[in-house]
C-alpha cells in the first residue's frame, strides 16, 4: 500500500446528509469478483442525470469529496470505497461518516476526514461555488485548509490506528504475523464451549446449475 | 470511559497483546458470497492459507433465486460467484452451505440456527447485518473485503474498540406492537446517526421480555442507528433458544457453559459512554414513509411536512424522500397503494415472523393487485413452516411460497420490486433503489406486512379481524 500523507487537490461538493453505500455504488455491482473497476458503480443512478455535480466537466479530475453528516451509511461493502478510489478519490470530507465506512476506506488508502459541521460547511461552500477551489488534508499534521473557504490548519478526527497505517502505508496482514506468538497464546486459552466448523461443502439436494470454475 | 460494560468485557477478553493498536482475535467468521470472492483472490495471490477454516463457515444468500431451484441461465453473473464460492470453499477448507442444501440461508439467520452464535464471542462477517448475533451477548460486527482477507489469514482484526452505549427501552407498547417496530422507534429515537462510532446495548424490561428472535431482529436494526452493533445481555431465553442446537455444547459442557455465560453482562454500577432511555410506552405498528429507516410514524399516520422540522438537515433529507417516494406532506399513509408485500430477511424471515405473519392471513385472501411473497430465511425454517402448515396458509391466501435467500431485502437476485411502485417489506433499508431501480419501500413489521397485503394499502393487523 502506498504511503498517504498530504493530498491536495480539487473538491467536490455532494451536499446531502445520509448518503448510504446503496448510492454510492448500487448492490448489483457486489455480484463482481474483479478487485478493481468499480468507477462506473460510483453514484450510478444520480450519475444518469447530466448536470449531476460529478458529470460536469469542471469536476473532472477532482480528487476531494466534500458531503453531509452520516456518509457511508448502510452496508459494509468495500465496493463503495473501492468505487471512490477507482473514480480517482483519494479523501472525503464529512462532519460524520458510518462506522464500518469509516473503517473500510483507509484499507483502500482514502482518508476518511471527519470536520467540525461548521468548517465542512465553509468548505462545502466553497467549492459549490468554485470548481477550482483547493482543498488540503494533511494526515501528518490532521488538518485541513481551503483558503477559499477561509479554512486554514483546521484540524480533523482520524483514528489513530488509521493514520499509523496510511502515513506508513502498511500491509495489515504483515503487521499481524508480527503478532505470531501472541495470537497463539490466545488461541491456546480460548474457553472450551467455542464453537467448531467441520470445514465440508454441503451436499445439495438438487442440482443447482451451478458450475464450478 | 466506559467500564463494566458487557462489551467492555467481552472486548478485553479477545484482545492481544500485539504490536501497537488493537488486535482483537475473531471466535467465528461468517462468509457470503458478495463480500468474499476479492479476499480469496487476495489470499491465492499472496499465497496464503485460511489460518483456522475451523472457526469460518460460509453460506449462499444474495444471490441464489428463489423461484426456481436452477440458477436462472440469464444470471450468468450470480453463477460465476456461486461457482466460484464453492471452488473457493474446496480449495481453502472451509465449511459452505451451498444453494439447495438443508444447511443454506441467509448468513445471520443459519449462524443462530446452528448454535454457531454463543454469548461471549466476538463474531466478523462482510455484512454489515452481523450486529443480528450480538442478541446473544456476542460482539459482533460487519467489516469490509480487506479485513475479511485479514481475518482469513490471521483470524484476527485490527479495530479500534467502539464505544459503549446503552440504550434503555421503557414502557409498554401496544399489544401491535412487535420488536421490529421498538426497532423503527428507536432509530426514529435516536437518529440514523445516534449510534455512530458505538456499539448499542440493549436493557430494559422490555429486552427482558422479548423474544429471542425479537431480540435478533431488534440487534439486527442497531446498524440503521449508525451503531457498529447491538447487544444484549444473555438470560433464560437465550440458554432455552440455544439448548440442543447443533454445535452449541452438550451435556455437562451445556451446564458449565451456562454458568460461564451468566457472567456476560454489564455490572449494575457499570458506566457507559452514552446512555439513552427511548420510552415506548404506548408505541402502535409503525411503518417508514421515506429512504432512511428512521423516517417512520404509525401505519395510521400521514406523511411528515418536511417544512416544519426544525433541524435543517432533517428538513433537506425529508424533501428528499417526498420526492423520492411521491409522496405528499400530510398524505394519509393509508391512501399508498401497496403492490408488493416482502415478507423474508435476516430482520424478519425466522420461524416466529412467519407464524406471525401466517396468523394474520389466515383464512384470508391478498388484494387481487398486491404481488405477495414470502421468502423464509433459510433452508430449515422453509421446511418447518411446511410442516407446520404455514405454506398453505400462505399459499391458499394468494402469496407466493418461495425458497430461502435474501431475496427482495437487496434485489440482487432478480426479485425486485417494479420501479415507481411502493412495497411493503420486512427487511430493513428503504433506501432509494434498495429492492430494485426506482422501488419505493416502506418497512413495516411482518403482521404489518401480512395485514397489508390484505388489503392493498399500509395497514396494522388489528384491521384484521
Ligand atoms: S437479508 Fe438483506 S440485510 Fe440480511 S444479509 Fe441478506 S441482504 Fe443483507
Amino acid at each position: 500500500m502506498l504511503k498517504v500523507e498530504v493530498i491536495h487537490g480539487r473538491g467536490v461538493p455532494l451536499d446531502a446528509s445520509d448518503v448510504d453505500t446503496d448510492q454510492i455504488i448500487p448492490a448489483v455491482w457486489m455480484k463482481r469478483v474483479e478487485r478493481t473497476g468499480f468507477q462506473d458503480g460510483l453514484f450510478q443512478k444520480w450519475r444518469r442525470d447530466p448536470e449531476f455535480v460529478l458529470n460536469r466537466p469542471e469536476r473532472a479530475g477532482a480528487t476531494v469529496l466534500v458531503s453531509g453528516p452520516n456518509f457511508g451509511c448502510g452496508s459494509s461493502r468495500e465496493h463503495a470505497p473501492w468505487a471512490l478510489r477507482d473514480f480517482g478519490f483519494k479523501a472525503v470530507i464529512a462532519p460524520s461518516f458510518a462506522d464500518i465506512f469509516r473503517n473500510n476506506l483507509p484499507n483502500v488508502g482514502l482518508v476518511p476526514v471527519t470536520l467540525d459541521a461548521a468548517a465542512t460547511r465553509k468548505v462545502m461552500d466553497a467549492v459549490t461555488a468554485d470548481a477550482t477551489a483547493e482543498v488540503t488534508v494533511d494526515l501528518l499534521r490532521a488538518t485541513v485548509t481551503c483558503e477559499a473557504a477561509g479554512v486554514v490548519a483546521e484540524p480533523f478526527f482520524l483514528d489513530e490506528g488509521a493514520r499509523y497505517r496510511l502515513t506508513r502505508g502498511l500491509d495489515l496482514i504483515d503487521l499481524a504475523a508480527e503478532a505470531e506468538e501472541a495470537i497463539g497464546r490466545h488461541e491456546a486459552s480460548r474457553p472450551f464451549w467455542m464453537p467448531r466448523t467441520n470445514g465440508q461443502v454441503e451436499d445439495v439436494f438438487e442440482d443447482s446449475g451451478v458450475e464450478v470454475a | 470511559m466506559a467500564r463494566n460494560t458487557l462489551l467492555e468485557r467481552v472486548w478485553a477478553e479477545h484482545t492481544i497483546d500485539g504490536t501497537g493498536g488493537e488486535l482483537v482475535y475473531v471466535d467465528m467468521h461468517l462468509l457470503h458470497e458478495l463480500t468474499s470472492p476479492q479476499a480469496f483472490e487476495g489470499l491465492r495471490e499472496a499465497g496464503r492459507k485460511v489460518r483456522r477454516p475451523d472457526l469460518t463457515v460460509a453460506t449462499a444468500d444474495h444471490d441464489v433465486p428463489t423461484r426456481s431451484r436452477q440458477v436462472p441461465l440469464s444470471d450468468s453473473i450470480g453463477r460465476r460467484q456461486l461457482g466460484l464460492q464453492i471452488r473457493n470453499s474446496r480449495e481453502f477448507g472451509v465449511e459452505l452451505h451451498p444453494m439447495n442444501s438443508l444447511g443454506q440461508g441467509i448468513v445471520h439467520v443459519i449462524g443462530p440456527q446452528m448454535g454457531l452464535t454463543l454469548p461471549g464471542m466476538l463474531i466478523v462477517c462482510g455484512d454489515s447485518h452481523t450486529a443480528t448475533h450480538g442478541a446473544f451477548g456476542a460482539v459482533a460486527f460487519g467489516i469490509g473485503t480487506s479485513q475479511v482477507e485479514h481475518v482469513l489469514a490471521t483470524q484476527t482484526l485490527r479495530i479500534a474498540k467502539p464505544k459503549s452505549m446503552r440504550v434503555l427501552v421503557e414502557g409498554t407498547p401496544s399489544a401491535e406492537a412487535t420488536a421490529k417496530d421498538i426497532a423503527l422507534a428507536v432509530i426514529r429515537a435516536i437518529g440514523t446517526d445516534g449510534g455512530t462510532g458505538h456499539l448499542i446495548e440493549f436493557q430494559g424490561d422490555v429486552i427482558d421480555r422479548m423474544s429471542m428472535e425479537g431480540r435478533m431482529t431488534l440487534c439486527n436494526m442497531a446498524i440503521e442507528a449508525g451503531a457498529r452493533s447491538g447487544m444484549i445481555a444473555p438470560d433464560e431465553t437465550t440458554f432455552a433458544y440455544l439448548e440442543g442446537r447443533e454445535r452449541a455444547p452438550r451435556g455437562e459442557d451445556w451446564e458449565r457453559a451456562k454458568e460461564a455465560w451468566a457472567a456476560y453482562r454489564s455490572a449494575p454500577d457499570a458506566e457507559f459512554d452514552r446512555e439513552v432511555v427511548v420510552d415506548v410506552d404506548g408505541l402502535r405498528a409503525m411503518v417508514t414513509w421515506g429512504i432512511n429507516p428512521g423516517q417512520a410514524v404509525p401505519v395510521d399516520g400521514r406523511v411528515p411536512d418536511p417544512e416544519t422540522m426544525a433541524d435543517p438537515v432533517s428538513r433537506e433529507a425529508g424533501r428528499r424522500a417526498l420526492d423520492y417516494m411521491g409522496l405528499r406532506a400530510g398524505q394519509s399513509l393509508a391512501d399508498i397503494p401497496i403492490r408488493t408485500v416482502f415478507i423474508g430477511s435476516c430482520t424478519n424471515g425466522r420461524m416466529d415472523d412467519l407464524r406471525a405473519a401466517a396468523k394474520v392471513v389466515e383464512g384470508h385472501k391478498v388484494a387481487a393487485e398486491v404481488t405477495a411473497l414470502v421468502v423464509p430465511g433459510s433452508e430449515r425454517i422453509k421446511r418447518q413452516a411446511e410442516a407446520e402448515g404455514l405454506d398453505r396458509v400462505f399459499t391458499e391466501a394468494g402469496f407466493e411460497w418461495r425458497n430461502p435467500g435474501c431475496s427482495m431485502c437487496i434485489a440482487v437476485n432478480g426479485d425486485r420490486v417494479p420501479a415507481g411502485t411502493h412495497s411493503a417489506s420486512t427487511s430493513n433499508r428503504n433506501f432509494e433503489g434498495r429492492q430494485g431501480p426506482g422501488a419505493r419501500t416502506h418497512l413495516v413489521s411482518p403482521e404489518t406486512a401480512a395485514a397489508t397485503a390484505l388489503l392493498g394499502r399500509l395497514a396494522g393487523s388489528a384491521e384484521i379481524s
